[in-house]
């Protein structure tokens, strides 16, 4: 491609942030080209700099940001020395942002089409009706239901998977150059993300519209761009065409980020003649005054086994756990703990049964006090469920950090903020094994985690259940997780377990439709796998257009 | 909308219990007083069966509960019994009073109010900025002098020294409602320095509150200027704290005038509480309670009420 065709031009950009009172590169003097129509996917682990940079090719600087040394060149107008009124006449009119989070980003004040027409209005593009009108075409062309009317109502009315499609629709209300993609599809369920994918593409190709799409998922992005380039902690790592990025590697971080889903742990199976550790029998459960959650839910969790239980969220994963643990006494139905009922709530247990069930929580940073040190945050459960006081106490909390793999000399005293998200959710961990449990659930343990951190995570994980024999209810919506450490799959969609079975049988057909459509929705490296899907499936089989036709039949 | 008249409901009613439970303690309390009413009116001369007379005549012979019952049932129907000392109604001594309190504390809302939201606005925009500072010293320091001190200050420059305004506010029958206006401006004023910070700072504190949400990043990534960002886009979701407040200061407004009332000698009914209490005339203490009471749940049932309003997600459920 010629230099004329260049849209955005980066060079020796350096974004700095400002934290404990100094100025701290984020981005480090990184360089990027992209041409007209041309997607580029930005990858790396969260800390690697790609939204800041993403923000950055629109000249904007987050609060508590600031660009600091090297340039960006937009069609030939160089942003970092362009007044504030210069760079606003280009957002949204020429560079358009695309969100993470729709729910979050649309603004809950006014209607859809509304906030969908402020930029073309302000801009003077267009006559309101007109806008409404173009509005009502793209969500046509993004296939959003009912296009005539989803406009009018309020962001809380309308589905996640819905929203991103209709942000889409909006960022593209004043046809601009480029679009930057900021992780548009990570807080959507898999189902759901294969439509928001398609639609993306489809209209991205159809307005020749120049791309940067972010991301941490490399089997999305290699759906997406055209070229990658992958960052780590704000510097380039490299940079290629998808095909050969994804074939041919170069440096060795891009070939660890391809290589992470390689751990499996061996399938076990079922002993025989035994009480399963925790059965489910025909459990309904809902929230006070609500509609019914679970519907007739079975099934059992035997010792020293992983029972992982996925579905789509709102299906009832969570749910299930709480009535478990007590947490949130079923309306039907009864929790047995080695055949023996278990009180469906959580006060009428006594300690040793309180002590068999403990939980690890999907954000680690909610979940541990700040305020509380490591040894305090162990040491309350230990004291609590065995009585350990003094000496005794120590030993045991150095023993779990031990166990966790963190040195206790030097993590004994210190506080949850000054950790990673790695070594935080292990503390968490190391919380759940003071009480001695035969049973803990891990509810999404790993998804806030990047993948190689995570994979860290699975492996203590594993390694725990051999040495102390412990049974994980592993709540999960990531089928690569699944892969890596379930026995056995227990698949939920709106309440009800729709299929279970060991694990190998899981991921060989023929399955429940609904489990072949989640199945089917898992993004593969191929980067032709989209297409593929599509043609194989046709474009009404897929995400929650399918989902609605499994549950009608 | 089914939900938003059940919830409207349901706060009235629990409006209505409040307020009953604030008429126990009000009545009590009042017994509570040290001093016997017969003798603050008959004096110390009294003999002991002109005493039990008045006694028996003012009902205070029955038990306190048969007295309050037949209290509330009067009540209900703005029915406040006498005055002990002058023997007129209350309802006539302090309705007409309690009119000139309301036109009062609208006059200094209506100046209040939309100063202080455009003001929040403005600091809001133009945070920490000198004006923002100055902003907030200037508030700050009007709310936390007494209102008697202001009211002399605002006295000793705007009547003593520039003679722009009366320093007393006396009304009288046959003002025009120009005349009246200028009569009430010194006290309206007082008022409005007194709330604005509030009011103010409530405004500024909720809309930063909203800057960081990613709706506002990206309202600022479609290229919306600084002042839309917030009035389009950060405001519409601040009003529930706002309107909280604002409620909270206009109740102030009512119950809070005594001291502007008598520094301005204003007509209004703080007057006739000072008075009352001064001479214990007990049913112009109860009537001035309760109708404080009232007023401070009227409102605050109308913040709720319009904070509900102003949530979208319940005016338009899924």
């Amino acid at each position: 491609m010629s230099e004329k065709n260049v849209l955005l031009k980066i060079r020796g950009l350096k974004i700095q942030g400002y934290s404990d009172e100094t100025w701290v590169d984020i981005i480090k003097g990184v360089d990027l080209t992209l041409h007209r129509g041309e997607v580029m996917g930005l990858i790396g682990e969260s800390g690697a700099g790609k939204s800041t940079i993403g923000a950055g090719a629109m000249g904007y600087a987050r609060d508590g940001t600031r660009i600091s040394e090297g340039s960006i060149e937009f069609d030939g107008m160089e942003l970092t020395t362009a007044s504030e009124s210069e760079k606003r006449a280009l957002r949204g009119a020429r560079i358009a942002y695309v969100a993470q989070s729709a729910a979050a980003s649309f603004n809950p004040a006014h209607k859809i089409i509304d906030q969908h027409t402020e930029a073309p209005l302000q801009y003077r593009l267009k006559k309101r009706m007109e806008a409404q009108e173009d509005a009502i075409d793209l969500y046509n062309r993004l296939r959003l239901p009912n296009p005539e009317e989803i406009g009018f109502r309020y962001p809380h009315q309308v589905s996640g998977g819905q929203l991103q499609r209709a942000m889409t629709a909006m960022a593209m209300s004043c046809r601009p150059d480029l679009i930057i993609f900021d992780e548009p599809t990570t807080a959507l369920d898999v189902t759901t993300q294969i439509e928001v994918l398609a639609a993306i593409r489809d209209i991205v190709e159809q307005f020749n519209t120049a791309a940067l799409y972010i991301t941490h998922d490399l089997a999305v992005v290699a759906q997406m761009a055209d070229t990658i380039k992958v960052l780590l902690k704000g510097n380039e790592v490299e940079e290629a065409p998808t095909e050969e990025m994804l074939s041919n590697p170069k440096e060795d971080y891009t070939k660890s980020l391809w290589a992470v889903r390689s751990f499996e742990s061996p399938q076990r199976y079922r002993p025989k003649d035994s009480t399963p550790l925790i059965a489910v029998k025909n459990v309904d459960a809902a929230y006070t005054g609500g509609p019914k959650i679970l519907d007739d839910v079975s099934f059992d969790i035997y010792e020293g086994m992983t029972v992982a239980v996925v579905g789509e969220s709102g299906s009832g994963k969570s749910t299930t756990a709480r009535v478990i643990t007590g947490l949130l006494p079923q309306s039907k139905g009864d929790v047995l703990f080695k055949g023996e009922p278990f009180p469906p709530d959580y006060r009428n247990r006594n300690k040793d049964q309180l002590r068999q069930s403990q939980m690890i929580y999907q954000m680690a940073d909610t979940a541990l006090n700040p305020k509380v040190k490591i040894s305090e945050i162990i040491g309350r459960p230990a004291q609590f469920y065995s009585g350990l006081t003094g000496v005794e106490l120590k030993n045991r909390v150095d023993e779990l950090l031990d166990l966790i793999e963190l040195d206790p000399s030097l993590y004994y005293n210190r506080y949850p903020p000054e950790l990673s998200g790695g070594q935080k959710q292990r503390i968490g961990i190391a919380r759940a094994l003071a009480a001695n449990p035969t049973f803990i659930v891990c509810d999404e343990v790993t998804s806030a985690l990047d993948q190689l951190v995570a994979e860290g995570i699975l492996r203590l994980l594993d390694r725990l259940q051999n040495e102390l024999n412990l049974a994980y209810m592993f709540i999960t919506h990531d089928l690569a997780t699944v892969r890596s450490i379930a026995d056995e799959v227990i698949v939920m969609q709106q309440g009800k377990v729709v299929e279970q079975g060991p694990k190998d049988d899981m991921f060989t057909p023929p399955h429940h439709p609904y489990t072949d459509l989640l199945l089917s929705s898992v993004p593969e490296m191929d980067p032709n796998w989209l297409t593929t899907l599509l043609e194989e499936r046709g474009v009404d089989n897929v995400g929650d257009a399918a989902s609605a036709k499994i549950t009608d039949s | 909308m089914g939900d938003i008249a059940g919830l409207v409901g349901k706060r009235l009613g629990l409006g209505l219990i409040i307020l009953l439970v604030i008429s126990v303690i009000i009545f009590f309390m009042v017994e509570l007083l040290p001093g016997d009413i017969a003798q603050a009116v008959l004096g110390q001369g009294a003999t002991e069966e002109n005493l039990a007379a008045l006694r028996k005549e003012m009902g205070l012979d029955q038990p306190a509960i048969v007295r309050y019952l037949g209290w509330l049932k009067d009540a209900v129907v703005f029915d406040f019994g006498s005055s002990v000392v002058t023997q007129e109604p209350v309802t006539s001594i302090i309705g007409e009073r309690f009119a000139k309190t309301l036109f009062l504390a609208a006059y200094a809302a209506v100046i209040a109010v939309p100063v202080s939201i455009v003001l929040g606005v403005l600091v809001a925009l133009m945070r920490n900025s000198i004006f923002d500072r100055v902003a907030n010293v200037l508030t700050l320091t009007s709310i936390s002098s007494p209102e008697f001190f202001l009211g002399y200050i605002l006295i000793l420059y705007f009547a003593v020294k520039w003679g722009m305004f009366p320093a007393i506010a006396s009304l009288s029958e046959g003002m025009s409602f120009v005349e009246l206006l200028n009569r009430a401006f010194l006290p309206a004023l007082t008022l409005v320095l007194v709330v604005v910070a509030h009011m103010m700072r409530m405004t500024r504190a909720s809309i930063i509150n909203l800057l960081a949400s990613p709706y506002i990043e990206m309202a600022r990534l479609k290229g919306a200027p600084p002042l839309k960002v917030i009035v389009r886009h950060a405001l519409p979701n601040a009003w529930a704290p706002i309107i909280n407040v604002v409620a909270l200061n206009l109740a102030y407004l009512i119950t809070g005038v005594v001291l502007v009332e008598v520094v301005f000698v204003y007509p209004g009914i703080g007057q006739a509480l000072v008075d009352a209490v001064s001479k214990r005339d007990f049913p112009v203490v109860q009537a001035c309670c309760l109708i404080f009471a009232a007023t401070f749940i009227l409102l605050n049932l109308a913040a709720d009420v319009g904070a509900i309003l102003t949530n979208p997600r319940l005016r338009h459920p899924k």
